[in-house]
């Protein structure tokens, strides 16, 4: 063994007992992409719930005891999002988890959750088979594409579209998003044109949009991370492309296309789960408020607010289970999880059982705001 | 019809950026056979020099590609040096395994400076784009061809018609008897890498202000240099050229009338047919350098 794996292993011996020294705090372990290639997201997230931690502990903790959050990086890859959580579990000893960023990370991690009885708040993630696979130590607080999708067809004959295309990410995200906006909007009698598909890493998509400026339909939907989108709105521009677009998921940045891209982006709407910038259009607007000053206060960039509320509203539902399970034992949050009725930023946190009867997962029902692009500002429609 | 005209300007911009990093990737990968998998992220670093020049300093836009293609070919001599001047006449796994080191090293290397955050660079030129007919391109992506068609013809004068060049090959030709004859290997070793790594640089500052900026953008490139270096053969400057176009136009038709989620995989099946029709390369005439 050479000096500097002893010196690691003593190391890391010594974190340890540091570690088990701590016994007074609750401890919930984070499970998010903080490298990789959706980092940006998954740092946002981590922040948000570093603050939620910090207003509650402010104000006593939880049971009388802090809530110590443990922080763990899955590189954006679905594996080691598995051996984080096995980490977190086995050898942090966490009394519950908040992760793990997507669902194809949440699904790779969901085996875990069952095998050590461990609850975990999934924060983002849209597939239908993270509730549906029956695992009943998992908890939803993101939206799948079929309910944003059924919240979004409200505000359909708004819009008074005849035909639509998608272009979506090729993945279960964007596939089930074109599935479920398709399928409610035929039900509104609208046409559904082409569905037009990207790799996630694509840089260049000017292919599928000539394809796409060659049909007669009246509006794009658009499902895919911020990066991919900007590239989009360039190319559209580029190639000359003039519809409305509308895009879905709830990770855009529109304040951030619309401070880059100008009037690329102008006759765009944006489906979110949060709109920082309209804070009284919020369910809750002193929940929204809040954690808005507390992001400010700490310098935090701006337009990571759209998604560091989930990162807040998951540690908000986590510690209100604590509370309501009088105990940091992670059955009987489980079973206090099911009771949680409280106040987030983007709205009431409250699980209804859904999935495999006799194991059924949580989901919750989250609000869906819609923001628009208008002269390169950011405007409610 | 227009839209197929559509896509042949498409796949005609698009190729002459391929046709630049495979050209680079021909020099190291094809005539040094160093299997250099951090060719993408000298073409990421070239990206983030337009990006810390022209945004961060508020030097000149056009001043800032230059920059960063100087930058990128100084990079390139460092890493040469530093890491595989030791290693010549070494088992080429060994130079792919010390490039591979490289890249997760410059990658992640980007991310701790620049976050993962993608970054955009703003063009001088105007939004609106040309339009003939029902075609449309972008200003900002006719420069970008224009630029990389002169460093594609720059590239290979300098392999040609050049002092420099002609060591080049007589080098990679016959590195014993080029010794021999006064040529000192070392600095033709040094000049080809960081070369091969300045193409990729300029490839990365042309495309980085037409698309984002950021640390993951060279993964997908260096996919694609390969597959460019193996289409035209190994070794072969007009062939990698070639092949850039070649495979742009796979892409882009195969996305245009096959499937848009096969768009990447077109040009790999390409590549495997190739390979069993003819391995030595579309464009492969005898073993020849240069």
């Amino acid at each position: 063994m050479s000096r500097l794996t002893k010196m690691a292993l003593m190391a890391s011996v010594l974190a340890c007992s540091v570690a088990g020294a701590a016994a007074d705090t609750i401890k919930i372990g984070i499970n998010q992409p903080l490298t990789g290639s959706v980092a940006a997201s998954g740092n946002f997230i981590t922040d948000g719930a570093k603050l939620a931690a910090e207003a509650i502990n402010e104000k006593g903790g939880v049971l009388g005891k802090q809530l110590e959050l443990v922080i763990e990086d899955n590189k954006s890859n679905p594996s080691e999002a598995a051996a984080a959580a096995e980490k977190l579990i086995s050898r942090d000893e966490v009394s519950a988890m908040m992760g793990a960023w997507g669902s194809s990370f949440t699904l790779a991690v969901m085996p875990k959750l069952q095998e050590y009885g461990i609850p975990m708040v999934v924060e983002t993630a849209s597939s239908s088979k993270v509730t549906s696979a029956g695992n009943p130590w998992v908890f939803r607080i993101a939206p799948t594409s079929e309910m944003e999708a059924k919240a979004f067809g409200q505000l359909v004959p708004e819009f008074a579209m005849k035909k639509v295309d998608f272009l979506v990410v090729n993945n279960d995200w964007g596939l089930g998003a074109a599935g479920e906006f398709g399928k409610m909007l035929k039900e509104q009698g609208v046409e559904v044109g082409m569905t037009e598909t990207m790799d996630p890493a694509a840089q260049d998509v000017s292919a599928q949009l000539a394809k796409i400026k060659a049909s007669d339909a009246d509006t794009l939907f658009v499902t895919t991370g911020y990066e991919q989108l900007s590239l989009v709105f360039k190319q559209l521009k580029a190639l000359d492309v003039n519809r409305r677009v509308i895009t879905t998921g709830g990770s855009q940045f529109p304040d951030r296309l619309a401070e880059q891209l100008g009037s690329a982006a102008d006759n765009s709407y944006h489906i979110l789960f949060f709109a920082p910038w309209f804070p009284d259009a919020a369910a809750n607007p002193e929940v929204a408020h809040g954690y808005i000053d507390q992001w400010n206060q700490k310098g935090y960039d701006k337009s990571g607010l759209s998604d560091g509320f989930r990162g807040y509203d998951a540690i908000t539902a986590i510690a209100a289970a604590v509370e309501a399970a009088g105990s940091a034992d992670p059955e009987a949050i489980r079973d206090a999880l099911w009771k949680v009725d409280v106040k987030g930023v983007n709205g009431n946190i409250k699980f209804q059982k859904v999935g495999v009867e006799g194991s059924e997962s949580g989901q919750s029902s989250p609000n869906v705001y819609v923001v628009e692009i208008k002269d390169g500002k950011l405007a409610l429609p | 019809m227009d839209q197929l005209l559509q896509h042949l300007l498409n796949a005609l911009i698009l190729g002459s950026t391929y046709a630049l990093l495979g050209i680079g990737l021909t020099f190291i990968f094809g005539i040094m056979r160093v299997v250099n998998f951090a060719h993408g992220e000298f073409y990421t670093f070239g990206a983030y020099m337009v990006y810390l020049f022209s945004v961060t300093l508020g030097v000149n836009f056009l001043l800032a590609i230059v920059i960063a293609i100087v930058l990128g070919i100084l990079l390139g001599a460092v890493v040469e040096w530093l890491l595989l001047s030791k290693h010549r006449g070494a088992d080429i796994d060994t130079t792919m395994l010390i490039m591979i080191g490289a890249w997760i090293i410059m990658q992640n290397a980007e991310q701790l400076l620049w976050s993962g955050v993608a970054k955009s660079i703003p063009m001088p030129f105007p939004e609106d784009p040309l339009t003939v007919g029902s075609v449309s391109v972008a200003w900002a992506r006719l420069f970008v061809f224009v630029m990389a068609t002169l460093l594609i013809i720059g590239a290979q004068m300098l392999i040609q018609r050049t002092r420099l060049g002609k060591a080049m090959r007589a080098t990679f030709q016959d590195t014993a008897t080029a010794s021999l004859m006064g040529i000192n290997i070392n600095m033709i070793y040094l000049a080809t890498f960081a070369l091969g790594s300045g193409l990729a640089a300029a490839a990365g500052a042309l495309l980085g202000p037409i698309f984002i900026v950021i640390p993951t953008m060279g993964n997908l490139a260096v996919i694609k240099a390969f597959a460019i270096v193996i289409l035209g053969g190994l070794g072969n400057m007009k062939g990698a050229a070639l092949g850039g176009f070649v495979l742009a136009l796979v892409e882009e038709f195969g996305a245009g009338y096959v499937s848009s989620g096969y768009r990447d995989a077109m040009g790999f099946l390409l590549i495997i047919l190739v390979l069993m029709v003819k391995p030595t390369g579309l464009f492969a005439r005898t073993e020849r350098i240069g």
